[in-house]
This record gives C-alpha cells, sequence and structure tokens, in this order.
C-alpha cells in the first residue's frame, strides 16, 4: 500500500468552504508545495488554522493574497500586512488565539478532548464569551477543542506507512495538526525503508497521504 | 550608550546561573549579548528549542532553524528541538524561570499591554499571553517613554496582556519593582534624577531604598 499521491490526486480533495490546518511558524515548516497547489486549485471560503498569517509571499499569506480565505484562526498577523488590510476592510475574519492554546485546542481534537482549562487569557479580551471554570481558586477558561477537515503538515523523513521524523523548528504545529483532521497529508523531504522506532514523532497510523518533495 | 542598550544589560544582571529564560522579539533578545559568561542560562525559543545560540555566519544558515522572530538561529551542545504543544506546556506548567519581554504599557499593578492598538496595529498576541501568565519571573523591558509619552501607567488603557502578572520593569532610567500590587522605585540610572523619573511617570510609585543601576556602560 503506497500513500504517496501527486498534485492531480492532491487537488481532488480540495473544495471550496473546507477548515484546514496548516503547520509552520512564520512559514518555518509550511509545506509550500501544497499551499502552492491549493492557490491552484482556487477553492473557496477557506477556514485556515495556522499559528500565524505567514508573509504575503509565503505560507498561508498566499491564500489570503488570492482571496481563499474566509476565516483566519492564529496567534499573530503581524508579519503579514496585506492579512491586516483585508481585516480592517471586512475581507478577512480573523480570530486571534494566543498560541499556547492554539496548541492545546488542537492537542484536544486529536486526543477526543472537548476542550481545555487554561489560565492564559483571564482578565483580558480572551475571556470573552468564554466560560470561566474555578479550580482550587484559579480561573480557567474553558476552551473547546479545534479540529479540521484537512491538515497540510511538513516532515523530514518518512518510511513507506508515513511514520514522520521533523527537522529542527520545522517541527512546530505540524506534530499536532496531524493528530486534529481527518485527512492529514505530509510533504516529506526524504523517504527511506527504516526509521528506528525510538525516534519516530508522529506514527503513521495519523497520517493519509505522503507527498515527496526534497528540499522543502 | 543608548537606551537599549542600557536595558538590555540591566536585565541581563537578573539572569541567574542554571536559568530557563524567554527572551522575546526585539529589544529583550539583546540581553542575549549581555549574559555573564561565568554563568550557564538556557534560553527557550517558544517556535521550538532550547539551547538557542548565537546568530550563524551567513554561510551557515539553516532555514528550519530560526527563534520566535523568525531569524536563523544555532543551537548549543545539549540543545534540543521539541514541539509547540510541550514548548507551550514548559511555558505555562511554570517551567521557566524568567520571561523578558517588550510593552506598549504597563501599569502600577503589574498590568502589560504589548499585543494590539485597536484600529492601529493588530499584530495579535503571539505567544506573550501564555509566557506571562506561566514564567515565575515576568520582566518588562521597554524605553520608559515612546514619542514622549510615558509607558509606565497608572492603569493600562490598551486591552491587556495579562493582569497584574509582573513582577520587575527595567528602563534607561529607572528599575521598578511590583510587590503586592504596588510599584516601587527600587534603582535609578547614575545620571537620571528621581524627580526626572517622576516627570517621566504616570504611575505613581513609592519610594523607599533607590539604589544606582550599576554596569549599565
Amino acid at each position: 500500500m503506497s500513500k504517496t499521491i501527486d498534485k492531480l490526486q492532491f487537488i481532488q480533495k480540495l473544495r471550496d468552504n473546507l477548515t484546514i490546518m496548516v503547520g509552520g511558524f512564520m512559514t518555518v515548516g509550511t509545506p509550500e508545495l501544497l499551499i502552492d497547489w491549493v492557490v491552484e486549485s482556487n477553492v473557496k471560503n477557506l477556514t485556515i488554522i495556522c499559528n500565524d498569517a505567514g508573509y504575503p509571499e509565503h505560507g498561508v499569506g498566499k491564500l489570503i493574497q488570492n482571496n481563499q480565505v474566509k476565516t483566519l484562526i492564529a496567534s499573530h498577523i503581524g508579519l503579514n500586512p496585506v492579512a491586516g488590510v483585508k481585516m480592517s476592510q471586512g475581507d478577512l475574519e480573523v480570530i486571534l488565539v494566543p498560541q499556547g492554546t492554539l496548541a492545546e485546542q488542537i492537542r484536544a481534537f486529536g486526543a477526543g478532548l472537548g476542550g481545555i482549562l487554561t489560565p492564559t487569557g483571564v482578565n483580558t479580551v480572551v475571556e470573552k464569551e468564554k466560560q470561566i471554570i474555578t479550580v482550587n481558586n484559579t480561573p480557567y477558561l474553558l476552551e473547546t477543542s479545534l479540529g479540521a477537515d484537512l491538515a497540510l503538515i511538513l516532515a523530514h523523513q518518512s518510511d513507506r506507512l508515513g511514520n514522520l521524523t521533523y527537522d529542527k523548528t520545522a517541527r512546530n504545529f505540524n506534530p499536532v495538526m496531524a493528530t486534529a483532521a481527518t485527512t492529514v497529508v505530509a510533504v516529506v523531504t526524504t523517504m527511506v525503508d527504516f526509521i528506528d522506532p525510538e525516534i519516530i514523532v508522529t506514527p503513521h497510523i495519523f497520517i493519509d497521504d505522503i507527498v515527496i518533495k526534497a528540499g522543502d | 550608550m543608548d537606551a537599549k542598550t542600557i536595558i538590555a544589560k540591566r536585565v541581563a544582571q537578573e539572569l541567574k546561573h542554571h536559568n530557563l529564560v524567554n527572551l522575546g522579539i526585539g529589544l529583550p533578545t539583546l540581553v542575549a549579548n549581555y549574559i555573564d559568561p561565568n554563568i550557564t542560562v538556557y534560553l527557550q525559543s517558544e517556535n521550538g528549542l532550547i539551547g538557542l545560540g548565537p546568530t550563524p555566519h551567513v554561510s551557515e544558515v539553516d532555514k528550519h532553524l530560526t527563534n520566535a522572530g523568525g531569524q536563523p538561529v544555532t543551537l548549543l551542545p545539549h540543545g534540543m528541538y521539541f514541539d509547540s504543544v510541550t514548548s507551550f506546556g514548559i511555558i505555562r506548567g511554570g517551567h521557566v524561570d524568567i520571561t523578558v519581554l517588550g510593552a506598549l504599557e504597563v501599569d502600577q499593578e503589574g498590568s502589560l499591554a504589548s499585543w494590539i492598538i485597536p484600529q492601529k496595529l493588530v499584530p495579535g498576541m503571539g505567544g506573550a499571553m501564555d509566557l506571562v501568565v506561566g514564567a515565575k519571573k515576568v520582566i518588562v523591558a521597554t524605553t520608559h517613554t515612546n514619542k514622549m509619552q510615558t509607558k509606565i501607567k497608572q492603569k493600562c488603557s490598551l486591552p491587556l496582556t495579562a493582569y497584574q502578572e509582573v513582577n520587575l520593569i527595567v528602563t534607561e532610567m529607572a528599575v521598578f519593582e511590583i510587590k503586592n500590587k504596588k510599584l516601587y522605585l527600587i534603582e535609578r540610572h547614575p545620571d537620571v534624577s528621581i524627580e526626572t523619573i517622576k516627570a517621566n511617570t504616570e504611575a505613581d510609585f513609592i519610594i523607599e531604598e533607590v539604589r544606582l543601576m550599576e554596569d549599565i556602560s
């Protein structure tokens, strides 16, 4: 059984109104090749979940630039002025989430939890319209779990089944996003016969499809 | 000596042997240049590493190895990488000894505003809210004023990053400590009088024993 797919097979998975998680931190660890294919497909009304808005010409910024994104859920958009302009014009809904909360919301979904309790954001605008639950006299925000239809991730090595390792700080959100989407597509730099089971970061059971791209 | 260098040098004195420290983007990053060479400090970067080393030579830049500001960095011996869940577990879980970050405003109760100017500048909070809530000690490293306006307020007017979490404020003029929701002036720059500090500070502060800032030039 091969999980390797090509561009055409990938584009067939896309449609309007999808919720897509994209790995990467300021585009380090973002699968640019898959973003380019989403741009090419020109599907619209996407909800994108990503740490940040990337740059206008890199990462999920390319989807924003191409007017494919309806809603962006991210912790930071400061490096993408296009996102800022579209937001203030009302063309892009931006939901800003503290970075640690975003990571835990995604983890919770992948782990079958309804949400998490975090002290982050208490007594700030982040708590607006959220339930506050007090445990041992400490107030926590209830942050509900966050999943997606599709997760696009970047890894380093893969074996035939899709056991994955990552490369340095390109790891970031990729392993957790691999757990939280109906379909997970991984771009990998190299396909190898064997990976030491002790160093596998993402078990193959999370990975649906693999695209091999050296140098990404 | 410019203001940023004074601030970075003074903040560096707060770092102790074997501390785990997160330095924010911008001015706080400069603190790394002034850490006492006789101590070992572990620098964390929230994008997923501990053991942040110096900026690499241009020929050794690795596009998969950056700090949380996206700048190329290196990894020191014994350093390691981890994912965002682990990274924020470290941060929120109280395992970071000191976090140093900048401010748009900071107030006398220790509340901090650093991530949004509504309708004007909306970068987002990134990891700052988690860092400020989770770190054992929160140091705000900031110039005392911005365009002649004080940044040290009675009460923050901008949306908060966190409520009453700041422990120390270091500026080019002074060092303030926040204890029991009260602001204490604990140090002043040798060339800056208490009167000048008062004139440049909106916050009310308590003056008990004021030392001079040392080794900042």
